[in-house]
């Protein structure tokens, strides 16, 4: 019983969900969809123990901190949060379709985890010692899995938009596409994850500062990885506005929320690997 | 006179406009962008050398103050233009939204209809009053008990959910001025410093950041003691403690253990653990044994010096580490003969006493103990807007949570006697996420339908 082979068993689920849902929109029969729903569930308890198991690993190697220490653990927790907030709209919304442009993200996080990243558990120095640390990244990724979402829903949304209008006349679309949601549903979808994700990365930026000041004496710094954040967080305040009083909806509110993610991933990821700072993920 | 008027009305107007609210974020995300590629605040030196820039590249850029460009006058105009965009459009709304609440329009004519963009209208049998009933009755069901006017032979009904969601806006947007305004305080009343402070000794006063002059702090602070812990097999410190002391007029007022994440505060003065160093050399204290004499002698001193043996040679201790190569603390040492020839350096372990045994030196050095003194490096922080950032911080998270969260709808119902039956006319606004009441709306046009065909 170790989490090693828990995030295997994780990373095969989503694999498979990924694939069984692909088969389920092409046959529409819904008790293959219902199949590959149970198996992201499955999926989403493996993983959760798996981050369960590690945190105790380390615990016994004598480290008294959560599983979110390193690049490793914070993309295996991504993973797990985009199953969260999809699993949260699956019940919610009941659009099981969107599953085929979400859990590819979650797949490809447990991928690059799994194939590209020291697994190894390694201390933390005092500085990331602290609870609010914890709060603070559990937040932020919440937040991102609800804007990679958005994003999913969004490219969902392009290629319908765009097959519905050159096949206008013609028979309603039937196939692949026929198994989305109507186009209002999605736009609606990315609306509402946005709506869940900019509260979460608000709080994620909040308990960030509160943190550095805790630790450091200063809320704001202004290091890349803190500005980043704020920068996607103009993002999306951008979007908000810009759909609630100038009715930027549909095509060009899609386009925006996936700049958004596209921005996420790099205050994720391309500060640590691109830019320097106080952070501690990535190069380590 | 005119013309000035309309300049200040073009100004204001400019100052409301929520095309300028997306311009201005969009700018702010792109400027920021910046100070994340070029690292701010390093030396003149160091951005000719690292980034390969010509001095002239660097006189323009710096006279554009892009090397601490969060604090240039161009970013925080923007900051400022960002803060004046969020105060008029308040003032310019807030009014209207008052009323919006305080005085619902209950009755809905023509032109209000054309204005929605959900609106239908069923033809149903009955009475008019037995029509209102069971309008009423679903309304009342599914979203909200009505108000009835009864107006020029036609009945009015108002339903509304969730009117003060209105304000969640105004929270948020107002809980960005308190959050710069928190700033504000903290920049003009507040200062970094930082002091050192050696075991056992203590300071009245910091130095701040930036400035040369000392700040005194009103009471003295002492270090009772310092501590560092290491993760086992490494050099990496597990935590660093200082044992601090607050002292008014010489009498101990406060006293904590401060570690990283665990500052202590005192009259608006926080310390912060952040870094430490050796102070002084440390004293040492060996056992050594002469090997052919089997004499054995304790030995102390500090470092550098020379600690005479009985046999007229003597043991120097040279450096220290409290962790070398994982083993614990060590002594790095040497023997100095009586005819003053040096032997080679060697290194005893506290944790390994026999070790130096196996060496076969004549001389069997054991390092009983090794008293390093250290300073502590405390930053100190002085903010007294931190408690306002937290407050704006708090009214955003409230605020925009409504303000998603909730949304005030209102559905119109306008029932009038036909030629035939009773016309029902009924539409519905929501003053946010249109899509989502586009739905909703759907839902309860097939309630009224099924109700009304019964
Ligand atoms: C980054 C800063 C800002 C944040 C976090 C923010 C937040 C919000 C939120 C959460 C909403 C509700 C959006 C929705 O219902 O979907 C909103 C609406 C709005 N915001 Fe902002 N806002 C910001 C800056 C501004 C600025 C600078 C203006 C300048 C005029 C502005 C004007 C408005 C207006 C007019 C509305 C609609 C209010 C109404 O009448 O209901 N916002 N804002």
């Amino acid at each position: 019983m170790t989490s090693s082979l828990f995030f295997n068993i994780t990373t095969i689920a989503y694999f498979i969900a990924m694939v069984i849902f692909i088969v389920y929109m092409t046959s529409r029969n819904s008790a293959v969809g219902f199949g590959a729903t149970l198996i992201c569930w499955a999926g989403f308890a493996a993983n959760t123990l798996a981050i369960g198991l590690r945190w105790r690993e380390a615990y016994a190697m004598g480290f008294e901190q959560a599983p979110l220490s390193n690049l490793y653990e914070s993309v295996v927790f991504f993973a797990w949060s985009i199953l969260l907030i999809y699993l949260i709209f699956d019940l919610k919304y009941k659009q099981r379709s969107i599953d085929a442009f979400v859990i590819p993200f979650a797949f490809a996080c447990m991928i690059w985890a799994q194939w590209g990243l020291d697994a190894s558990i390694a201390p933390l120095v005092p500085a990331l010692q602290s609870n609010w640390l914890t709060y603070h990244v559990i937040t932020c990724f919440i937040g991102y899995a609800a804007f990679a979402l958005a994003c999913g829903v969004s490219i969902m949304y392009l290629i319908k938009v765009g097959k519905e209008e050159k096949s206008a006349e013609e028979s309603p679309i039937g196939g692949l596409l026929g198994m989305f949601p109507s186009t209002k549903v999605l736009d609606d979808l990315n609306y509402k994850a946005i709506m869940v994700g900019f509260p979460m990365l608000t709080i994620g930026i909040i308990t960030g500062a509160a943190w550095a000041n805790y630790a450091w004496g200063t809320y704001w710094s202004w290091d890349p990885k803190e500005t980043w954040s704020l920068i996607v967080w103009f993002i999306y305040a951008a979007f908000l506005h810009a759909r609630f009083t100038r009715g930027w909806v549909g095509r060009r509110a899609a386009w925006l929320s996936i700049f958004g993610f596209a921005a996420t991933i790099f205050c994720y990821l391309g500060v640590n690997l691109v830019l320097s700072g106080l952070h501690s993920y990535g190069g380590s | 006179m005119s013309t000035e008027q309309s300049f200040t009305d073009q100004l204001w107007d400019f100052f409301c406009s929520l095309k300028l609210a997306i311009v201005t974020l969009i700018l702010l995300a792109l400027t920021s962008i910046i100070g994340t590629v070029i690292q701010q605040n390093l030396d003149p030196q160091e951005y000719i050398q690292k980034y390969g820039m010509s001095e002239s590249t660097f006189k323009a850029l710096n006279s554009l103050q892009v090397f601490d460009m969060y604090h240039s006058w161009w970013f925080l105009s923007l900051m400022g233009i960002f803060a004046i965009n969020l105060i008029c459009c308040s003032i310019k709304r807030l009014p209207r939204i008052i009323k919006t609440v305080r005085e619902p329009v209950l009755v809905a004519d023509d032109g209000l209809f054309r204005t929605f963009s959900n609106r239908d209208e069923i033809v149903a049998s009955g009475t008019l009053e037995s029509v209102r009933d069971k309008v009423a009755a679903v309304l009342g069901k599914k979203f909200a008990s009505p108000v009835v006017t009864e107006q020029d032979g036609k009945i009015h009904l108002f339903s509304q959910k969730g009117a003060y969601s209105r304000f969640g806006v105004y929270v948020t947007h107002s809980s960005i001025l308190i959050i710069f305004l928190g700033a504000m305080i903290g920049n003009i009343w507040g200062y970094k410093a930082y002091v050192n402070i050696v075991e056992g000794k203590s300071v009245n006063q910091v130095w701040p950041r930036a400035g040369k002059e000392p700040i005194p702090l009103g009471f003295e602070l002492r270090c009772d003691d310092f501590d560092v812990a290491f993760y086992e097999g490494g050099s990496r410190p597990k935590e660093f403690t200082s044992d601090l002391v607050v002292l008014e007029n010489g009498v101990e007022v406060l006293k904590k253990r401060i570690e990283v994440n665990d500052p202590l505060s005192y009259k608006g003065l926080t310390f912060y653990q952040s870094s430490y160093g050796p102070a002084g050399d440390p004293i040492y204290r060996f056992q050594v044994k002469i090997r052919e004499s089997g004499v054995t002698v304790p030995v102390s001193g500090q470092q550098g010096r020379r600690l005479p043996l009985p046999d007229g040679s003597s043991l120097v201790p040279m450096g220290f580490a409290p962790n070398y190569q994982n083993f614990g603390p060590a002594a790095q040492v040497n023997i100095v003969q009586a005819d003053r020839k040096q032997g080679t350096p060697f290194v005893v372990f506290k944790n390994f006493p026999q070790l130096d045994e196996k060496r076969g030196g004549d001389y069997i050095v054991t390092l009983l103990d090794a008293d390093q003194s250290y300073y502590t490096g405390l930053q100190v922080a002085k903010d007294p807007g931190v408690w306002v950032v937290w407050i704006g911080c708090l009214l955003m998270v409230l605020g925009s949570m409504g303000a998603f969260f909730l949304s005030h709808r209102r559905i119109w119902v306008v029932i009038q006697p036909l030629d035939k039956g009773v016309g029902v006319k009924f539409g519905g606004a929501a003053h946010r996420n249109q899509p989502a009441f586009a739905l909703y709306f759907d839902e309860l046009k097939k309630d009224l339908n099924d109700a009304l065909a019964s």
